[in-house]
């Protein structure tokens, strides 16, 4: 039986214990702990180079060439979208969404993911003819059709225009109410980690310098005055004053 | 103000509107543009002739080629030799095509594959095929098997070459999703390292089907008794310029048809690339 998450059974949480990340002599991540609670949206904040990547990459078993240790626990089902849309330029877009995706109905599954991101009548395209908002949305459907507990993101708006990508915020909202996976969404972008995550993290030097729930009531704008409260804890912690400017 | 402008750079402004921008693409494809060259090639020898400018018993006259190659029709030499030569050429390419391949995954998914293969096969590729023909002689004795052997020892090394070439350059991040997606072995290859290395396949291909070619007349003018070398190597005996001349445009013509095969299934197989010849 396949596990639906938002349906009957609950996702898995995420449990990362001590763990240890570095490339050569640079150590990354050291001692890191981290738990996020099944189907909760948490975004991770940080300048470059603050271990959020190295992260994401280690949840998603993704780096074989780093040295390490700790626990890492996650769910077996998890997707990756990453910042470009990844998407194969020899396969159409229905079958980019199909890669890796097995049973008789996959590709009934993957008419519907595209059809859920607004893409329905592009199967046939190829991914050089979708514009960089379209493909990254094929990439959300790849992502989303194997119904993942758990769905890593690293910087999936950070390519795109900013209209482009306050439709892609409204999108993930839309899919995570729909299909409830745990998110955790690497960003580097405060006003799309208050827009969107029930949880901002923010690391720095390998360590969360700031746990923050954020409890705003949809739809969430820059016109709450607790958004701008958010807001501002965050840009300080990140070594920002808006007073320059 | 006015003395100083003509040393200032020229502004965007100074160009006329309108005036288009450079282009850096080779423009627009000429209609039958491959037909151009070797259409001229064809005027010059036919005007050599006409003219008197060229010695027949260096080179037969174009017309007289065509004669020649319509008895040669009407009598059954020309079809039955292409005949044998076709199916050489034919096998050779099928085995070759299929072993280069082969080994190019082989050495391009694995570490030990490649310190294993590849270098047998950088040697085999620095010697020449006319060089290796007599131990092959030995070997398989003066027989089709031989033939067949020479050909695909040309054959495979084109598409192992590029093929390999092509494995090893595709995109690492694609390697990446194939892990993040969890594909099985057999999909991952069927799905992102073949279609990754098409076009490089392709491109090995092209030599080869030439290549095939080449091999045969190698072949086929060396204790031969059949096949488009030997009716070449036979009036080369008795002097015919004009059969050794339908030789070699029958040759030319199946490399160019073979090539244009190829071309036209790398059109088809690569329609989703945008590249600077579109």
């Amino acid at each position: 039986m396949a596990t639906h998450a938002g349906g009957l059974t609950a996702s898995r949480a995420v449990r990362v214990h001590n763990l240890a990340r570095g490339f050569g002599d640079r150590v990354v991540l050291d001692g890191f702990d981290l738990e996020i609670a099944p189907g909760e949206f948490v975004a991770l904040l940080g300048r470059s180079g603050s271990g959020k990547s190295t992260l994401l990459r280690a949840l998603a078993g993704l780096d074989g060439d780093a040295a390490g240790s700790g626990l890492v626990d996650v769910p077996e089902n998890s997707s990756v979208v990453f910042q470009d849309a990844r998407l194969l330029p020899w396969q159409r877009v229905l079958d980019n969404v199909l890669l890796g995706l097995r049973g008789p109905d996959a590709t009934e599954r993957g008419r519907a993911a595209l059809a859920e991101v607004g893409l329905a009548g592009r199967e046939r395209a190829w991914p050089n003819e979708l514009s960089g908002g379209e493909q990254q949305r094929v990439a959300l459907a790849r992502a989303l059709v194997s119904e993942p507990e758990l769905l890593l993101a690293d910087e999936p708006f950070g390519a795109l225009d900013a209209l482009t990508r306050l439709r892609m915020h409204a999108l993930l909202r839309v899919l995570h109410a729909r299909h409830r996976p745990t998110v955790l969404l690497v960003t580097h972008d405060v006003d799309e980690a208050i827009t969107l995550a029930d949880r901002v993290l923010l690391l720095d030097s390998g360590r969360i310098a700031v746990d923050l729930a954020i409890d705003l009531p949809a739809p969430r704008s820059y016109r709450q005055p607790q958004f701008l409260a958010y807001r501002e804890t965050l840009l300080r912690a990140l070594g920002v004053d808006e007073t320059e400017g | 103000m006015t003395v100083s402008a003509p040393t200032r750079p020229r502004s965007a402004a100074a160009v006329p509107a309108g005036r288009p921008r450079r282009r850096l693409k080779p423009g627009r494809p000429i209609p039958f543009g491959a037909a151009i060259g070797p259409t001229l090639l064809l005027a010059v020898w036919a005007a050599g002739s006409a003219a008197g400018w060229i010695d027949p018993r260096t080179l037969s006259a174009p017309w007289t080629v065509v004669t020649t190659a319509g008895d040669l029709i009407a009598d059954g030499r020309l079809q039955d030799n292409l005949a044998v030569s076709a199916q050489r050429a034919g096998l050779g390419l099928a085995i070759g095509t299929a072993v280069g391949t082969v080994l190019a995954v082989l050495a391009g998914l694995s570490r030990w594959g490649e310190a294993i293969l590849d270098g047998p096969v950088q040697i085999k590729r620095a010697i020449p095929a006319l060089a290796l023909l007599p131990l092959l002689v030995l070997w398989f004795g003066i027989g089709e098997q031989m033939k067949v052997v020479t050909i695909t020892l040309g054959v495979f090394v084109p598409v192992y070459i590029h093929t390999h070439h092509g494995l090893r350059t595709i995109d690492s991040r694609y390697v990446e999703l194939g892990e993040s997606l969890r594909l099985r072995r057999t999909a991952f290859i069927r799905r992102i390292v073949l279609p990754g290395a098409l076009p490089g396949f392709l491109l090995g291909m092209r030599f080869a089907v030439v290549g095939a070619w080449l091999s045969l007349v190698v072949v086929e003018q060396i204790n031969s008794t059949s096949g488009i070398g030997y009716m070449m190597e036979l009036a080369r005996e008795y002097g015919q310029t004009d059969v050794i001349i339908v030789g070699l445009v029958l040759y030319g013509l199946l490399g160019l048809l073979s090539d244009g095969a190829v071309r036209l299934a790398q059109r088809k197989a690569l329609s989703w690339r945008r590249t600077l010849a579109d």
